[in-house]
């Protein structure tokens, strides 16, 4: 092990024991219990971004430098997937043909979920091959582009796959610097970094992660758990496949015992309605009964589920052909609610079985009750909720399907590496609204993982792979913690409200010490990347964080939309200054620095004591700065390459990691 | 390149007999003379597999795949007669619980 992570290692050590001493001594000492409003909120933000830092230190501890790859085994057979939905032709062509162009043999397919007959020229035209969805995908929930991934899929064949969206332009030696990680057999993805060649140097719209494409991936790799990132990572077919089959299996089998269980239901309320007389269809009801207990008893006897459902729905064809001649009368409603099942598939989350539910809540005619059984179990064991295709192994429980999808192959058992060496070249959005869009769509797309499939329980997992899977998550709540920041230091200087009991020398003594070494942890883990344009966006971002988390919120628990749009490739073309997106930090911006100025007259006068109100200036100074950002933000104009040093210094750079 | 040989049983059953490996490169494949079964209207499928020598996930897909369209015309598709390898990738995704592979084709549609 190196130096280097030696002296990270007593850094993380060092940070963790200052962070934890001061925010202790902070709940037990120190919070001023007769302003609890604003001391309260003030310690519970100190909090997370202590969890925060504790959590960016578990991922420094085993940051992992792969250096040099592999030699990659000759005659791979390897299909690189263009995932495109809107963008212009011109642009997908740029990637398709530099992707034609890779060195190692390979066969380029553009994946147009938009159908354009031009665009299948165009690729066409340069030998370059054209999918779009199937015929099985008409009338089914599409899964934007991880169902544009899951089609491909199954139209093409190669053993390893590399995802590049259409904005990302490989260089020839991609996969020669990738695939040779694939000769250790475990190994199912190969991420390498995003980087963005349309970015001037000082990165006004925060586009480049250097910290995230760097230390962070490394750190998770140390854990076994880089992260796929949606484009320029290679991918085994055969863990996608794994995944992909698994899961089909788990869902039939959940789905198949809530439709039997709800199955049941049903037939009790039709044998509730009948009257005395109809002994030939009480006993038809009985039978079925007694087949879905007998079949449930199949299923916990460990019996295939395609061969209980199987030779359920045979004796309940038999059945019911006996009852059709007893009762013609009640079925024309009942049809309606058998229609309702088409709709079981939902908008998009798989098999809504919740939608089960329902429909053994209303009123069945005894032959209605019948064909409604016989539905609920097809609608599960064959359709799978009516989805497109029954193997969907690109996850499509989130707008953004990687992180999701990377998650279950770890559970899987298998091992992801990141190649910290730029391979591709892409576009970032140039206008704030672009960008803004953008970081709510992944800000968004986390959470719902986070809700939907939280990494802490996930039993097959191990306890670092949740870790680093739930420190990304817990990083998008900074929303909430930079309102508590923003106000803390408005309410002392405008009110003289204090949140902590005294500005005392032990305060002091616990707090400096530790934001000193966070941010010495900062600066050795970056090693010269710049990390500042991070730090800022993280707190002025607050009103986008805030709203992935209650948007995501709304869509997980409530169902709502999340207002999901795909991110413009292509500049918005507009003159007027953007000042309307960002009013909320526009807002914040006048009340630090009124508050700022109520301070100096209070204390000047003689209300407010001059160390409380020097510290909490130079409190609001650090708050204008990182809200800086966000004027430069609104001011830029779009990239000009004329005014650039061309990029390959930093390519360079980070090449010979 | 692996073969896949198509009979009909006297019952009306069709027999498909992968031979070789069933990959990545062999499923699409398989999944098109599935549907071109169930198309034929012959959709109660038997697929033996004492010949297949290798099965991925893809094969277990192209299977799962003509499963669903020989439900959905009214029929049913068994597998049968796995080698231990085809069972390990069975066990391995935990598709066994799911469609239960037969020890031999005659007796497949016997339940």
């Amino acid at each position: 092990m190196g130096l280097r992570l030696w002296v990270i290692r007593i850094v993380v050590l060092v940070t963790a024991i200052l962070g934890i001493n001061y925010v202790v001594w902070r709940w037990l000492a120190s919070v001023n219990w007769d302003a609890w409003w604003i001391a309260v909120p003030l310690v519970v933000a100190e909090t997370y971004s202590l969890v925060d830092s504790l959590l960016f230190g578990l991922t420094m501890w085993r940051c992992r430098d792969r250096g040099e790859p592999p030699e990659p085994e000759p005659d791979l057979t390897v299909d690189v997937l263009i995932a495109t939905y809107n963008e212009p032709i011109d642009l997908v062509m740029r990637t398709a043909r530099a992707a034609a162009a890779i060195h190692y043999p390979h066969r380029t397919w553009v994946l147009d979920d938009g159908a354009r007959p031009e665009m299948k020229a165009a690729a066409e035209a340069e030998g370059i091959g054209w999918i779009t969805r199937s015929e099985d995908w008409s009338g089914k929930a599409r899964h934007a582009k991880a169902g544009n991934l899951n089609n491909a899929l199954l139209m093409t064949d190669g053993e390893f796959l590399l995802i590049l969206d259409a904005d990302q332009v490989p260089l020839p030696e991609i996969l020669d610097r990738t695939l040779g990680y694939f000769r250790d057999p475990r190994m199912a993805l190969v991420q390498t970094p995003q980087w963005f060649e349309n970015v001037p140097a000082d990165d006004p719209l925060g586009s480049q992660a250097p910290l995230f494409y760097g230390p962070i991936q490394q750190g998770k790799d140390g854990w076994n758990a880089a992260f796929f990132c949606g484009s320029n990572a290679v991918i085994r077919r055969e863990a996608l496949m794994q995944l992909g089959v698994s899961r089909y299996a788990g869902e039939v089998e959940a789905g198949v015992r809530r439709a039997l269980r709800t199955a049941r239901s049903v037939l009790r309320r039709a044998r509730k309605d009948l009257t005395g007389d109809d002994q030939m269809v009480r006993a038809a009801l009985d039978a079925i009964e007694f087949d879905l207990r007998r079949a449930q008893q199949e299923l916990d006897a460990g019996e295939a589920l395609m061969d209980v459902t199987y030779r359920f729905q045979q004796r309940v064809a038999a059945v019911r052909r006996e009852m059709v001649a007893a009762d013609l009368t009640a079925l024309e409603s009942d049809l309606a609610a058998i229609a309702e099942l088409d709709d079981l598939a939902g908008d998009g989350v798989g098999l809504d079985l919740d939608a089960l539910d329902k429909l053994s809540a209303r009123e069945y005619s005894p032959l209605g009750a019948v064909e409604t059984v016989q539905a609920l179990i097809e609608a599960v064991d064959v359709d799978l909720g009516g989805e497109a295709q029954p193997i969907m192994p690109m996850a499509t429980i989130s707008v953004t399907e990687d992180m999701a999808t990377c998650m279950r192959i770890h559970g899987l058992g298998w091992r992801t590496a990141y190649h910290d060496e730029v391979l591709a070249h892409g576009l970032a959005p140039e206008d704030l609204a672009t960008m803004l869009t953008q970081r709510l769509r992944w800000a968004q797309g986390t959470m719902q993982v986070m809700l939907r499939e939280n990494p802490l329980v996930q039993r097959r997992l191990t306890w670092p792979q949740r870790l680093m899977y739930f420190s990304t998550m817990w990083s998008y709540l900074s929303g909430f913690a930079a309102i508590v920041y923003l106000a803390a230091p408005i309410v002392y200087l405008t009110l003289g409200i204090l949140p902590v009991q005294a500005l005392s020398t032990e305060f002091f003594i616990r707090l400096v010490p530790f934001l000193v070494v966070n941010q010495l942890l900062f600066f050795i883990v970056a090693d010269g990347r710049p990390t500042w344009r991070g730090q800022q966006y993280s707190l002025a971002l607050f009103p986008t964080w805030i709203r992935s988390v209650t948007s995501a919120v709304g869509n997980v628990v409530f169902g709502r939309s999340l207002d999901f749009a795909v991110t413009p490739k292509t500049k918005q073309e507009s003159d007027r200054r953007p000042w309307h997106l960002v009013r909320p930090q526009l807002w914040a911006i006048v009340a630090l620095v009124l508050a700022a100025v109520i301070g100096v007259v209070r204390m000047s006068t003689g209300h407010a004591n001059v160390p409380g109100t020097l510290f909490n200036i130079v409190w609001v100074g650090f708050d204008l700065a990182i809200f800086s950002v966000i004027i430069k933000a609104v001011r830029y104009r779009g990239f000009d390459p004329a005014a650039e040093q061309p990029p390959s210094i930093i390519r360079a750079r980070r090449g010979a990691a | 390149m692996i073969e896949f040989a198509v009979e009909t049983t006297p019952q009306g059953i069709a027999v498909v007999r992968p031979q070789g490996r069933l990959n990545m490169a062999a499923a699409r494949r398989l999944k098109e003379v599935l549907d071109g079964l169930v198309g034929d209207g012959r959709n109660r499928i038997v697929v033996d597999m004492e010949e297949t020598t290798f099965l991925d996930s893809s094969g277990l897909g192209a299977l799962i795949a003509g499963l669903k369209s020989a439900r959905q015309a009214g029929g049913d598709l068994r597998v049968a007669r796995p080698t231990e390898a085809v069972r390990t990738v069975f066990s391995l995704t935990n598709l066994d619980r799911v469609l239960k592979p037969r020890d031999t084709v005659e007796d497949a549609f016997d339940d």
